[in-house]
């Protein structure tokens, strides 16, 4: 058990993280994520309102859909990144866990008269991820099986998005936190379902080149330079009346100076968050999280490289304590997505 | 392994003739969880107690691993290179790290083996 944002949190199970991340791959794992921040957004204008901190269509979200989107700061750096539903008479929030004190007091800085924000600190969230996932839970469930990506259920008393952090198809379970773990051991209880930690979730969104904010973004990181430009909706880019928007539209018309990319490191030794990235003897950019992958068998990670070195198949060179390991740009994610389209 | 002696920094030592073979323990292994990568120190390096010779990588982090005798490094567990599973299976045996040639008394502080189990206890 180790603290992590305030809560404390297994990094592993008695598997260990090797087993736990390859498990989730080929079968499915329960991670308990109770820690994220969850709040729900009602009443008329609910989706406008959200719209002044985010450049995510969220207007246009169909109900019964899940979509991922970045908070941003007036100069359109990341405050947070999360994932919000529609829900039909109101919008379903998951947000950081590091973060939920900044973000829920500024969204209801924005909210007009009518629009209320409820948090939900009494409500837990699990993960069921792994190809095995959904047809371990349809069996007491059913509807599931039906759930496309992205969408989301609703039903005794549970909000269940098929959606995660692991690059697997899966879903996430918020629910009342009394029911969690009662509901946590009837998971554990479904063929080839393993619970697995911090750990496996670190390796396994990473492989999937996943965000973690706080290493990959944050305040000073735009969403351009961070390569989520695909969060950000085709009508908003039109627009432009979001935090930041000025400095976003700058950006995608002239560039931006370093970008997120994949980086393969050679051999077997792991590079780890700010590893610094060389080229040709001079300082580029900064590793942002890296590790080792257990899927890939081999040493991944992503960082911050100057635009000019950005492309796949670059060849880089990064400072582990004190010595070059040769790297280069990979495209991401290194282990493909396996989602429910 | 009454012969075996432990530092706090839960290495083991062990004497064989000329040399003492170092390696990390079984408590060491565990907390690291699975081993992917070590960096062994160079043949011939000369090093003094407590001086960080090796890194030991594992899933989660990367940790140093320190001489717990001063001395002449004399040979390294090439077998890790390929394998470095071998620190998490056999830490005190296969899972060696290097050897050291001492150049005097081993340092009075390191541990028996009953000392270090009670040290263990209180962590």
């Amino acid at each position: 058990m180790v603290p992590f944002a305030g809560y404390s949190m297994p990094v592993q199970y008695p598997a260990g993280i090797m087993a736990e991340h390859l498990h989730t791959r080929a079968a499915a794992g329960l991670f308990d994520v109770s820690h994220m921040g969850q709040a729900e957004l009602v009443g008329e204008g609910a989706a406008a309102a959200l719209e002044r901190l985010t450049p995510a269509d969220v207007q246009g979200l169909k109900p019964g859909r899940q979509r991922y989107g970045v908070l941003l700061n007036e100069q359109g750096g990341i405050i947070d990144d999360f994932m919000f539903a529609n829900m039909g008479e109101r919008l379903f929030l998951v947000v950081n866990a590091s973060r939920k004190h900044v973000d829920l007091p500024l969204i209801e800085s924005v909210l007009p008269r009518g629009v209320t924000l409820r948090p939900l600190a009494d409500r837990a969230l699990l993960a069921l991820q792994g190809p095995g996932a959904v047809a371990a839970l349809a069996t007491i469930l059913p509807d599931l099986a039906a759930l496309k990506f992205m969408g989301v259920w609703e039903g005794q008393g549970m909000v269940i998005s098929r959606s995660g952090y692991t690059g697997e198809d899966g879903v996430e379970i918020s629910l009342p936190a009394e029911q969690a773990e009662s509901f946590a051991k009837t998971l554990l209880g479904l063929p080839g379902v393993m619970p697995a930690g911090l750990g496996a979730r670190d390796s396994l969104r990473l492989e999937a080149g996943l965000c973690l904010y706080g290493n990959d973004i944050d305040e000073t990181t735009s969403p351009v330079e961070a390569n989520l430009v695909w969060s950000i909706g085709k009508r908003r880019r039109m627009e432009w009346n979001f935090a930041g928007a000025e400095t976003i539209r700058g950006q995608l018309d002239h560039g931006v100076s370093r970008l997120r990319v994949g980086i393969q490191p050679q051999g077997r030794q792991p590079a780890r968050g700010h590893t610094p990235i060389q080229a040709g003897g001079l300082d580029i950019g900064e590793i942002t999280s890296g590790g080792f992958g257990p899927s890939v068998n081999a040493p991944v990670a992503m960082g911050y490289v100057a635009r000019e070195h950005a492309a796949d198949g670059t060849p880089l060179e990064l400072l582990v304590r004190g010595k070059g390991l040769a790297a280069h740009v990979a495209p991401l994610p290194f282990h493909p997505h396996r989602y429910a389209r | 392994m009454t012969d075996t002696k432990f530092s706090k920094d839960h290495e083991w030592v062990r004497l064989d003739g000329g040399a003492a073979i170092v390696g990390i323990t079984d408590h060491a292994q565990n907390a690291l969880g699975d081993v992917v990568f070590v960096d062994l120190p160079e043949i011939g390096r000369e090093v003094a107690v407590g001086e960080a010779i090796a890194v030991v990588e594992s899933v989660k982090a990367a940790s140093d691993v320190y001489a717990p005798l001063a001395g002449r490094v004399v040979e390294v567990n090439s077998a890790l290179v390929d394998n470095p599973g071998l620190i998490n299976s056999e830490p005190t045996a296969e899972g060696w790290f290097f050897k050291i040639e001492p150049n005097g008394p081993l340092p009075d502080d390191l541990m028996d083996e009953g000392e270090y189990a009670a040290f263990v206890e209180t962590l």
